[in-house]
């Protein structure tokens, strides 16, 4: 999820006021928790080094280009989403495959727009070329959380009350609602147990992928009916790409569809206002 | 203004295009030069690399063929991942005529074990019948997963620990004539699913311990099961394996459970352990490779109990899938590395292997760099066993890792289906009832043994296509010895469910070597734990002896060292576990050496 800044505040009261000014820092404060939470309990870096090369890159990355391409400057927040997000979700025993795919992320937000928009989400784009493309060095994060509930519950409960502030609940519910039914089906299609269909949700890279890049932003599209369609498409593709065996389905899903839904939507709906990307 | 943003924007464009370019086409080359190198002739080998695993079984009379476990019924979806070990090699010499023997161990119920004879004429002959250790993978007692050769009694004749997932057996061997079951009154448990047990004298009183690993829950019996939530409950972090075993040798054919005394509670997935005296106090201390967590460093307190230091040291800082482990020292440097074999199937899994190198010289509490990536040794595959040996008598050590874990039909892969489970809850991961059928699947399979050569100074060049003719057996222990007398290492390796492929080394090259047997007097008799230290023109290398290493299996006893041009060795330094070193100058080359320790235990 990218964070947003809206140039319309309005100041009635503190709570409007905390969240116009602040909400943006929320994002990356709670991307921040599930890698302490993830790293604490159960080391699920390999190593620091990597997290940092690929935040530090999308970073810099970000504000120079935001200098020298669109001649501004920028708000980080959503750069170190984007940093943070590949540092735990690619796998390589090399440092310089987070270097490129912090690259390659920021750069797709500079060089694939439309109508002055990027469309596709940073990190989905860079990790799904790097595991679809360069999979003789990367990896994904195929792991799970292991043994304690706890956590698990935490960010879980935190990651909705997040995008519920953010108005992005309906995304992640619905994202949600589909897959479980998808898996059912899958299940029936394939003869494996719905649980193991159903298994993948309860990993890191899912949680992750709901709540925020399905809900990123800057790369849905503007209505609430066209995101509940759009995430249902998500859902409905990675349903086919996993039958047909894609492990990183889910990226490979939303990386197809979400920039062809906000392309369709801008080509129909200019924005009225301008939204900068905090980010 | 506008000119300049025009320009960072053609930058921008580039960049990004030349990135995906070029991420592309690196990782295209990459998979297709990944494969050992193109095929070559052995005398083109030969000319090139000085020698050639050339197989020989045939010649060698060596007919064995491994049959996977049976299961329970409750397992048949996945049955050729649950039953994808037990193929095992350990060289001994029973009935201590000078000449190298083969025990490859099997694991169907009512099929036998094969001890091969050496015929001293290249021939071999299984007399594991007569021996009495054929017939041991019964209903009740369980199939045979590996064994260790150790002369428990110092009597001089090498004894046998069977493990299995079912009772572990002891053997006595009686004058090399026959090997006598005394198992019972042993104190050895009545059920382990082992995959690892090795001999070594812990406390250096001068008896061979005992140290078996678990793999799954000693509760269940795989081929009779009232449950079918027996599997790991975690990918990285599942602690919920079989139980680790240490015994204490009491000399008299008892041994004494000293786990929980001695600080081994763990109850993560064993496959694989090695022991040796890598702090420089004198005891051995203990490595374990897990699968499905980290591995397990246990530095010995004198004897007195083991801590575990894993963490601290670097070797157990991330999860990985340990299978194997091994000790070299690759560069010369007279510092024993550490080698652990894992998983890596391109852009699903790149676990990698490590060579842990000490950072330091010995200290109490050694710390580790893993620098398998710099020396040219991470990538094999889904690896199992290796070992280290101068597999070209050229002074440096090589490594060859055993490779491939189920080759089912081919064009197919059960990787997507397994991503599905191992990246879920523990209570779904945790039973194989969730897991999805395999349906005869691939995974992982068809993978070439990797034989990287160690071009001096620890870096190596993967030669696995260019010194043996491919091969794609699911790889599982390997074994060095020279089994033909002849100052090389042949090397043998045991494939799952299938033949073992002798590796018969032909040599071309002009190179030298020396051999030492050792012989314990204060130390065991086998003189496990203890560590030779060879000098030569200008060069020291160090090895030690081991009562199993690698997975699932055990190199020879005596210690072969590779000394290239060098045709004179100036000193041989040999550290026993009695603590006492004995020193050797100039002993003579291209010949084996039997070494006995000097001062007898009073």
């Amino acid at each position: 999820m990218q964070a947003i800044e809206k140039e319309n505040r309005t100041n009635t009261g503190f709570w409007s006021f905390w969240k116009a000014n602040y909400f943006t820092y929320v994002p990356p404060a709670f991307i921040t928790l599930i890698l302490l939470i993830g790293q604490i309990f159960f080391g699920i870096l390999d190593s620091y080094i990597n997290v940092v090369a690929s935040i530090v890159t999308s970073v810099v990355a970000e504000e120079l280009l935001a200098r020298f391409v669109l001649g501004t400057r920028k708000n980080l927040a959503s750069a170190y989403i984007t940093g943070i997000s590949v540092g735990i979700l690619i796998r390589s025993n090399m440092v310089w495959p987070y270097v490129v795919t912090a690259l390659i992320s920021i750069l797709s937000k500079y060089v694939l727009r439309y109508k002055g928009r990027h469309l596709w989400n940073p990190s989905n784009f860079g990790v799904s070329w790097m595991l679809l493309m360069a999979s003789a060095y990367v990896a994904g994060l195929g792991i799970q959380w292991g043994n304690y509930v706890l956590p698990m519950c935490i960010i879980w409960l935190l990651g909705i009350g997040i995008v519920y502030r953010a108005k992005k609940l309906h995304i992640t519910l619905v994202y949600v609602i589909s897959f479980t039914a998808l898996a059912y089906v899958r299940s029936l299609i394939t003869g494996d147990a719905f649980l193991a269909e159903l298994a993948p949700l309860t990993g890191p890279m899912y949680q992750l992928f709901i709540f925020f890049m399905i809900t990123d932003p800057g790369t849905t599209v503007s209505t609430k009916r066209g995101q509940i369609i759009v995430v249902i498409l998500v859902a409905l593709v990675e349903f086919v790409l996993r039958l047909d065996g894609f492990i990183y389905a889910p990226f490979y899903a939303l990386c197809l569809v979400g920039p062809a839904a906000k392309f369709i939507d801008l080509k129909k709906n200019t924005p009225k206002t301008e939204v900068k990307l905090a980010v | 203004m506008s000119g300049r943003k025009s320009v960072s924007k053609i930058i921008t464009v580039i960049l990004f295009i030349g990135l995906l370019a070029g991420t592309a086409l690196l990782s295209r080359q990459k998979l297709s030069s990944g494969n050992g190198g193109s095929l070559q002739t052995k005398e083109q080998a030969l000319e090139k690399y000085g020698f050639y695993l050339e197989p020989d079984n045939k010649a060698a009379d060596i007919n064995f063929r491994h049959q996977s476990p049976e299961l329970d019924p409750k397992l048949k979806h996945i049955a050729p991942q649950i039953a994808s070990m037990g193929a095992s090699v350990s060289v001994v010499d029973f009935d201590n005529d000078g000449w190298n023997d083969i025990y490859f161990t099997n694991s169907r119920t009512g099929s036998q074990n094969a001890l091969y004879r050496n015929l001293h004429n290249g021939k071999f002959e299984n007399v594991a019948v007569q021996m009495g250790v054929a017939n041991v993978n019964k209903k009740g007692t369980g199939v045979s997963m590996g064994a260790v050769w150790g002369d428990y009694d110092n009597d001089g004749f090498e004894d046998l620990l069977l493990y299995k997932w079912g009772r572990p057996e002891l053997f006595h061997n009686e004058g090399g004539k026959k090997l006598v079951n005394v198992t019972e009154g042993s104190g050895l448990p009545a059920w382990v699913n082992a995959n690892s047990a090795i001999w070594f004298d812990f406390d250096n009183d001068g008896l061979l311990d005992l140290f078996i690993g678990g793999y799954y829950d000693e509760k269940y019996d795989l081929s009779n099961l009232n449950t079918t939530k027996i599997m790991p409950e975690s990918f990285r972090y599942a602690n919920n394996g079989g139980r680790k075993y240490l015994f204490k040798n009491m000399g008299n054919g008892k041994f004494k459970d000293v786990t929980i005394e001695y600080g081994l509670n763990s109850t993560k997935w064993a496959l694989a352990a090695g022991a040796a005296d890598l702090n420089g106090d004198g005891y051995p201390d203990l490595i374990i490779a897990n699968d499905y967590n980290v591995d397990e460093f246990y530095i010995n307190q004198h004897g007195k109990r083991f801590v575990e230091r894993g963490k601290q040291s670097g070797i157990g800082d991330i999860p990985k899938s340990g299978m194997s482990v091994a000790f070299g020292d690759i560069d010369n440097s007279g510092l024993l590395g550490i080698y652990t074999t894992n998983i890596t199937e391109k852009g699903i899994l790149i676990q990698g292997n490590n060579y842990w190198k000490p950072t330091g010289p010995q200290m109490q509490e050694p710390k580790y760099a893993n620098l398998a990536q710099l020396a040219g040794i991470e990538n094999a595959g889904w690896s199992y066993g290796e070992q280290f040996g101068d597999l070209n008598n050229d002074g440096y050590m090589d490594l060859y890792v055993a490779n491939g874990f189920i080759s089912g039909k081919k064009g197919t892969s059960y990787w997507y289906d397994y991503s599905k489970v191992t990246g879920g809850n523990s209570n779904i991961i945790g039973d194989a009832a969730n897991w999805p059928d395999m349906e005869g699947k691939s995974q992982s399979g068809y993978q070439q043994d990797k034989i990287w050569l160690n071009n001096s100074s620890g870096l190596f060049e993967d030669v696995s296509e260019k010194v043996s003719p491919y091969a794609d057996y699911d790889g599982r222990a390997v074994a060095m010895a020279d089994l033909w007398n002849r100052g090389v290492l042949d090397v043998i390796v045991a494939n799952q469910n299938n033949i073992p492929l002798i590796y018969k080394n032909i040599q071309q090259n002009n190179n030298h070597w020396i051999d030492f047997d050792l012989h314990g007097t204060a130390s065991n008799a086998d003189a496990v734990g203890a560590k030779v230290e060879l000098q030569w023109s200008g060069r020291k290398q160090v090895q030690v002896i081991t009562g199993g290493i690698g997975f699932s299996s055990q190199n020879q006893h005596r210690m072969h060292f590779g000394l290239g041009a060098g045709n004179k060795v100036d000193r041989v330094l040999i550290h026993w576990p009695s603590g006492q070193t004995d020193e050797i100058n100039n002993p003579e080359i291209d010949k084996l050496h039997n070494i006995k320790e000097k001062k007898a235990r009073a």
